[in-house]
C-alpha cells in the first residue's frame, strides 16, 4: 500500500499479466455440511472477476475466505510478494492480518458504524489501523466522497442515507484503505431495486479505471458489463469460468445454462 | 407550628446531608468500581476458553444466588476472624461493587451480544484487531443498548446502600436511625427517610433520560 492518490488504482507497478492473487485447492465445511470442495482460481492485476451461481454454491464463503473472515480447512492463498498461507496449518495472527491488509471488503448490508459519521467511517480504518496522519486521512476521505457525489453527507449518520448512499459509503470505505483488491459480497442485494443502479454504476466505474475486484453478484447485466472473467459456482465448485460473452451466450455445462435460464427467463 | 412538622424540618436537612456525604459517594464509587469488575468478567464469559468463562459463571452466580446483606457482613464481620480487619466505608465499597460486577456483567455480556456480527467482520476487514473492534465499535454500540438496565442497577444500588448502615457507615438511612432512636418519632422519621430516597432517585432518573438521549443521537427512529 505505497500509492498515494486515493483516486487511483494501485496497480502502478503495473505488470497486467502477473497474479495479484491466487487460490488453489481451497475445502470448507461447517460441521457436516461441505461448503467449498476444493476451488481454484487467481485473479490478475487490474482484472475484474465476478462470481455467480444459485445460494448456497459458497461464493460468498469463497469471497470470505480471501478476507480471512472464513477460515478454509485446506487449500493455499497466494498474494503476489507475500508467502503463500497454507490452510492445512493454523493460520498465524500476523499472517491474517497482512492478508486482510491486502484486501478490502464491501458487504451486503453495508455494516457501516452506526455510532460514527461518515467521514469517520471512512477514516477509521486509514487513521486507527494505519496510522495515516488525520489531516491527511480526512482529506483522501472527502476526495472520495466527492467522486461518488456524497460530499456534502460527511457530516451525517448512516441512518440518515438512503440504502444506495449507505452502500456508496461502504464502497468509500473500502477504497480508502487502498487496498490491492476490492471484495464485493452482493453489494445491491439489499437494496431497493430504484437504488441498484447508482451503487453498480460506482462500482463499474471503479472497473473501468482499473481497480481489481472479486464481485459476488446476482446481477448478470453487471457481469456481462463490467467483468473480465465470470466464474459459475454451484454446489460448492467452480463449474464453468470463461469470458462473459462465453459464458451468457453460449455455455458449455448444463448446469450454468440451467441457472442462466431460470434467473434471465424466470416465468418459462 | 405542630412538634411533628417541625422534626420534620429540622431532621430534613441532615438527612440530606448523609444522602450527599454517604450514600450518594458509596453508590458512585461502589458503581465505578464495579462496572470495570462487570467489563472484566463479562469478556471473561465471551472468551472462547472454558475455564475463563467458567470462573467468570462461577462468579455471577455466587454473586446472585446470595444475599447483598451476607455478603456485606461476610466481609465486615466475618474476616476479621481471619485476621483481616477493614474499615466500614472500604468493607461498604468492595461488597457493593463486586454485586455491581456481577449482575452488570451478565447486562453488559447481553449488550455485547446484541450488537450485530457484521459489525465485528467490518471491524476487522479494516484490519482492527479483536481488542480494536471491541474498544472502537462493539462497546460504543453495547453502552446504548446497555444504559437502561445499567440505571436500573445503578438506582437499586443507592437504595440498597441503606445496608451499610448495618455496618456502621454514616449514611443516609444511618442519620435518620439516629434522629429516631432520640426522638422516638419513628413513624415519621422512616417516612421522611423514604421520601429523601424517592427524591435523589427522581432526580438519577432525569440524569437518565438525559444520557439516552444523548446516546440517541446516532440511532434511526
Amino acid at each position: 500500500m505505497s500509492h498515494t492518490d486515493p483516486l487511483q488504482p494501485p496497480h502502478a507497478n503495473g505488470d497486467e499479466t502477473t497474479e495479484l492473487l491466487s487460490a488453489r485447492g481451497i475445502r470448507k465445511s461447517f460441521g457436516d455440511n461441505v461448503v467449498l470442495q476444493g476451488i481454484d482460481f487467481g485473479v490478475r492485476r487490474g482484472e475484474v472477476v465476478t462470481l455467480i451461481g444459485p445460494s448456497g454454491s459458497g461464493k460468498t464463503t469463497v469471497l470470505r475466505s480471501l478476507n480471512g473472515l472464513e477460515t478454509p480447512d485446506a487449500g493455499t492463498l497466494e498474494f503476489d510478494g507475500g508467502p503463500a498461507i497454507d490452510f492445512a496449518r493454523p493460520v498465524p495472527p500476523k499472517q491474517r492480518l497482512a492478508m486482510r491488509d491486502r484486501s478490502a471488503m464491501v458487504f451486503q448490508q453495508h455494516n457501516l458504524f452506526p455510532h460514527r459519521t461518515v467521514l469517520e467511517n471512512v477514516i477509521e480504518g486509514p487513521v486507527r489501523v494505519q496510522r495515516v496522519p488525520k489531516a491527511r486521512a480526512v482529506a483522501e476521505a472527502e476526495a472520495l466522497l466527492e467522486r461518488v457525489g456524497l460530499a456534502e453527507k460527511r457530516d451525517a449518520y448512516p441512518h440518515e442515507l438512503s440504502g444506495g448512499q449507505q452502500q456508496r459509503v461502504g464502497i468509500v470505505r473500502a477504497l480508502a484503505l487502498k487496498p490491492d483488491l476490492l471484495l464485493f459480497d452482493e453489494p445491491t442485494s439489499a437494496l431497493d431495486p430504484e437504488l441498484v443502479g447508482e451503487v453498480l454504476h460506482v462500482i463499474k466505474e471503479l472497473a473501468d479505471e482499473g481497480w481489481t475486484m472479486v464481485v459476488v453478484t446476482h446481477e448478470l447485466s453487471f457481469a456481462r458489463q463490467a467483468a473480465d472473467e465470470v466464474l459459475f459456482m454451484d454446489g460448492g465448485v467452480i463449474v464453468e469460468r470463461g469470458a462473459p460473452a462465453d459464458i451468457f451466450t453460449n455455455p458449455r455445462e448444463e448446469r450454468t445454462r440451467r441457472f442462466l435460464d431460470r434467473i434471465l427467463r424466470p416465468l418459462d | 407550628m405542630s412538634e411533628g412538622w417541625q422534626l420534620f424540618l429540622e431532621s430534613f436537612w441532615p438527612i440530606v446531608l448523609g444522602g450527599l456525604t454517604g450514600t450518594i459517594p458509596l453508590a458512585l464509587a461502589s458503581f465505578a468500581i464495579g462496572l470495570v469488575i462487570a467489563l472484566g468478567i463479562a469478556l471473561m464469559r465471551l472468551s472462547g476458553n472454558r475455564v475463563v468463562s467458567g470462573i467468570a459463571r462461577f462468579y455471577v452466580s455466587v454473586i446472585r444466588g446470595t444475599p447483598l446483606l451476607v455478603q456485606l457482613f461476610v466481609i465486615f464481620y466475618g474476616l476479621p476472624s481471619l485476621g483481616l480487619v477493614i474499615d466500614p466505608w472500604p468493607s461498604a465499597i468492595i461488597a457493593f461493587s463486586l454485586n455491581v460486577g456481577g449482575y452488570g456483567a451478565e447486562i453488559i455480556r447481553a449488550a455485547i451480544l446484541s450488537v450485530p456480527k457484521g459489525q465485528w467482520e467490518a471491524g476487522y476487514t479494516i484490519g482492527m484487531s479483536r481488542g480494536t473492534t471491541l474498544r472502537r465499535v462493539i462497546l460504543p454500540q453495547a453502552a446504548r443498548v446497555s444504559v437502561p438496565p445499567l440505571s436500573n442497577t445503578f438506582i437499586s444500588l443507592v437504595k440498597d446502600t441503606s445496608l451499610a448502615s448495618l455496618i456502621l457507615v454514616t449514611e443516609l438511612f444511618r442519620v435518620a436511625q439516629q434522629i429516631a432512636a432520640f426522638s422516638q418519632e419513628f413513624m415519621l422519621l422512616y417516612l421522611e427517610a423514604a421520601l429523601i430516597y424517592w427524591l435523589f432517585c427522581l432526580v438519577l432518573s432525569s440524569g437518565q433520560g438525559m444520557i439516552e438521549k444523548r446516546l440517541d443521537r446516532y440511532v434511526a427512529h
